[in-house]
């Protein structure tokens, strides 16, 4: 058996006198993939943060290859040789790939501060050989899809020598292709001798890639051991601590056949083309297709946010004004975006200035000034109707320190105090735990069951035959199959996807 | 950056088992809201014993006087800030303001001065301004100067919201083209003559505190607070300054947003206009070039800790900003020091000032 390149002992790292990790133990092997799992705020994140130097932990040791390693700023993991690669890419989109992978140790010409970019560019091409990538080292990397972007990320890490790589939800962006691609790499880094720790919501992943799993709960460590020793139920219920028999909730109620939002051969050229379709109240309409596929495009489309060209769209049978969000809340829409950092919240303002944004209007007491004590009322009473957790009681802290699951609740908080007629969803589950995706589902089928109508738009099919009354596959701008709940089938569901006919997919 | 914070935060946490009491008191004043105001504190006792005359009440009231029309520009100027935008144009407003404001109720000018302007005829001639001679006509004066400030900001307002210039570069060419502007209308001639309850805005009362000037700056900047801590446009300016995309969505009329804080901009710059104008008792087209004064607005806002960057910012906060920057302008004319030395001195408390801003932000954001 070969010495563990990363050992923790016993980490803990407390804030304001909560635990936020304790007691955590782990071993990690060259050449193994370890999976940590665990819900939102169960203290994934300030682990890997201790280990990356950013957060000194209170208790505990760290071993690195039997040594001791205590870093003291990010540069001490970087030479320690651990590399860190998150949601968010930490690449310079205006550079190119090769740039980008020798960004903080440019060749120069001997006595020149002059960047020899011949250099530059074979170190480059030999790093991208060595991890089988096949791009030019020239290609600026704003002109990457986004699993090349993830790959070149890597190669940055391999070219830094870095002997253990810690992946935090990389998939989240990248398709089933690209993803094949990236875990391919990853297993390739693996038989190089490589350790890597990965961290994942989606268990399907974990299941397939690891060698061993860890399960972190409110901040211990839960349960661990071998892949094969797990399920994915059994990974679920060691998560949240208790046996998770669904992962949707039932339905109370039945969709009515009232139209809420009805649209007719919607165009907008280059963008989506002839798009009919009718939400009933009380009806989840999940909407299915692939990355560029436009589902995000005609929901912006329909919530007044960007133009459209022909067709008309009606909100409870009257046609909406046009381009207008305002107007489209006051008719009743509500819109829970994709990117819920940068189109969905406040990230500095507190958890109840977002929840209370749009509904604002309704809080001025007498006259113009605002009723702050209604105000902290109603976010209270959104908190607790989504079972959100913060630590702060009150609601002032900034939703930037929620985990994903409770800033996404949030989001849907801030419009489900204005009780909304039409819900519009784009991916409301990316990137959140199990968890709090049932309690997404619980809050949605609410609104439902009191007459609202849903879209619900994402990639995760069996999310959508989990939770949709109807599915409609969306393909190069177009609607390209529609299937009732009855005919669920993932085969055909994903063949319409991909622009073969239902028929095609049937045969 | 943040290994910096938490390494700051153990040293701070050391020093303080040491040296007890005076040191956390010195952590309390760097952690609360009020720091810039503590620092003015701080600043005003350090200088006391070299200068003891700053304790004087006629250098008060001189003092008080210097801060009521800067802290109302200032207070304009957050409006914008928390927008993540700036307004340059504030000078020139206050210029084409102080002219016509002083035009329409001159008691009569120098003909020779004015034959050739195009005001001569049109809102003045030998018998004074169009709006002279009348009980009401300096309130109406004031009127004009706040309407015409009000609509040099929408306009500015208005293209940065539908065109999306950068408020830098509008309000950059408002400056240029306005104070250009209030120099062409009066052929840079100071507009004299203006009526005596016009002036008598400026007179100091007791101490400079009962005062008109101080009534009026006082009744905007707390007008301009509770507009933005406590009614649904305030949420607005803080939303629209934070994430823009996020505040459309959420059903936040942006451009309308947009167009009002620079509508305040102009106004607050218009009655910072009033007082400066009545001190001087002219209407002075050269108040468009006094870039020093636009330094201080944006200083004194920064300062005080509303961010350039946009969504953070307190009415409350430039007012502390408006106090350290006066107290420091006022000491140093005291000392007697060169008009050199006193922009070079100013210079190095701003950093220092600055500076202790950013390790406090940092030791908050902890």
């Amino acid at each position: 058996m070969t010495a563990p390149a990363l050992e923790l002992d016993g980490l803990g790292k407390s804030f304001f006198g909560v635990w936020a990790v304790r007691g955590v133990d782990l071993d990690l092997h060259p050449g193994q993939i370890l999976c940590l799992v665990g819900e939102n705020g169960a203290g994934k994140t300030t682990l890997m943060n201790m280990l990356g130097g950013l957060l000194p932990p209170d208790e505990g040791a760290m071993r690195l290859g039997g040594r001791p390693y205590t870093p003291q700023r990010p540069a001490d993991a970087t030479e320690a040789g651990i590399a860190f690669i998150h949601q968010e890419l930490n690449l310079f989109g205006n550079l190119s790939i090769a740039e980008n992978i020798v960004v903080d140790r440019m060749p120069t010409y001997p006595g020149l501060p002059l960047v020899n970019r011949g250099r530059m560019r074979r170190e480059a091409r030999a790093i991208l050989d060595q991890i089988g990538l096949d791009l030019p080292p020239d290609t600026p990397v704003d002109a990457l899809a986004p699993g090349e972007k993830q790959l070149v990320e890597i190669a940055k890490a391999v070219a830094a020598h870095a002997r253990i790589i810690i992946l935090d939800e990389p998939t989240t962006s990248l398709t089933n292709r690209e993803t094949e691609v990236l875990f391919r790499l990853l297993r390739r880094l693996r038989a190089e001798g490589h350790a890597m720790i990965y961290i994942s919501h989606v268990l399907s992943h974990v299941m397939d890639l690891a060698d061993h799993i860890v399960v972190l709960r409110d901040g211990e460590r839960v349960g661990g051991g071998p892949v094969d020793a797990f399920t994915i139920p059994r990974m679920i219920s060691t998560m949240v601590g208790r046996a998770l028999d669904q992962l949707f909730p039932t339905r109370s109620h039945q969709p009515t056949d009232q139209p809420v939002l009805e649209v007719d051969g919607l165009s907008q050229p280059g963008v989506v083309k002839d798009i009919s379709l009718t939400l009933h109240r009380g009806e989840v309409l999940g909407i299915y297709g692939l990355m560029g596929a436009g589902r995000t495009e005609l929901a912006r489309i329909l919530f007044g946010l960007d133009p459209h060209g022909e067709g008309v769209i009606r909100i409870a049978g009257q046609a909406a004004a046009g381009t207008d969000a305002r107007g489209s809340i006051r008719a009743g829409m509500a819109f829970v975006t994709e990117d819920r950092r940068h189109e969905g919240l406040l990230m500095d303002s507190s958890v109840a200035e977002n929840m209370t944004l749009v509904s604002i209007g309704r809080f001025t007491g007498r006259g113009v000034l605002l009723d702050r004590r209604a105000i902290q009322d109603a976010a209270k009473t959104m908190a607790t109707q989504l079972s959100l957790r913060t630590g702060d009681p009150t609601l002032r802290q900034p939703v930037r320190s929620l985990s994903g699951g409770n800033q996404q609740k949030t989001v849907i908080g801030k419009w489900v105090l204005q009780a909304p007629e039409i819900l519009i969803m784009d991916e409301p589950t990316r990137g959140i735990d199990v968890g709090a995706k049932y309690e997404v589902f619980t809050i949605m089928n609410d609104l439902a069951a009191r007459g609202a109508g849903i879209l619900y738009i994402s990639s995760e099919l069996e999310e959508l035959m989990g939770v949709a009354d109807r599915i409609l596959v969306m393909h190069k701008g177009m609607i390209a199959g529609r299937f009732e709940r009855s005919d669920f089938d993932s085969r055909a569901i994903l063949a319409a996807a991909f622009g073969r006919t239902v028929q095609d997919a049937a045969e | 950056m943040v290994s910096h914070t938490s390494a700051g935060k153990g040293a701070t946490a050391g020093s303080q088992q040491d040296q007890g009491v005076l040191t956390r008191l010195a952590h309390r004043v760097l952690m609360s809201e009020r720091f810039v105001l503590y620092l003015s504190v701080i600043l005003f006792l350090a200088v006391l014993p070299f200068i003891p005359r700053i304790a004087t009440g006629g250098n008060f009231s001189n003092l008080l006087s210097n801060l009521w029309p800067l802290l109302v520009i200032a207070v304009g100027q957050t409006y914008v800030m928390i927008l993540a935008g700036i307004d340059l144009s504030q000078i020139a407003v206050i210029a084409v303001t102080s002219v016509l404001g002083a035009a329409v109720m001159t008691l009569g000018v120098d003909p020779v001065l004015f034959e050739n302007t195009v005001l001569w005829g049109t809102v003045m001639d030998e018998s004074g301004g169009i709006l002279s001679g009348h009980w009401w006509s300096m309130p109406a004066a004031l009127g004009v100067m706040i309407a015409v400030g009000a609509l040099i900001g929408a306009f500015t307002g208005a293209i940065i919201a539908k065109f999306e210039v950068p408020a830098f570069m509008m309000t950059l060419v408002g400056l240029l083209f306005f104070s250009a502007f209030a120099v062409w209308l009066t052929r840079s001639e100071n507009i004299t003559n203006l009526p005596e309850s016009y002036s008598a805005i400026a007179d100091r009362g007791t101490f400079g505190i009962l005062s008109w000037s101080a009534a009026i700056a006082v009744a905007v900047t707390v007008a301009a607070h509770v507009l933005l801590s406590r009614t649904v446009f305030g949420r607005w300016v803080y939303a629209t300054g934070m994430n823009k995309k996020a505040a459309v969505i959420s059903g936040v009329p942006v451009r309308r947003v947009v167009v009002l804080c620079f509508m305040i901009s102009g106004i607050c710059a218009a009655i910072g206009s009033i007082l400066y104008s009545a001190r001087l008792d002219m209407g002075r087209p050269a108040f468009g070039d006094n870039l020093n004064l636009l330094l201080d607005v944006i200083g004194a806002t920064v300062i005080g800790g509303t961010s350039l960057f946009g969504g953070r910012g307190e009415i409350l906060w430039t007012v502390y900003g408006v106090i350290l920057f006066v107290l420091l302008s006022n000491a140093l004319n005291l000392l007697n020091l060169s008009f050199f030395t006193v922009l070079i001195v100013k210079g190095c408390v701003i950093l220092v000032a600055a500076w202790l801003d950013v390790k406090r932000r940092e030791l908050l954001a902890r």
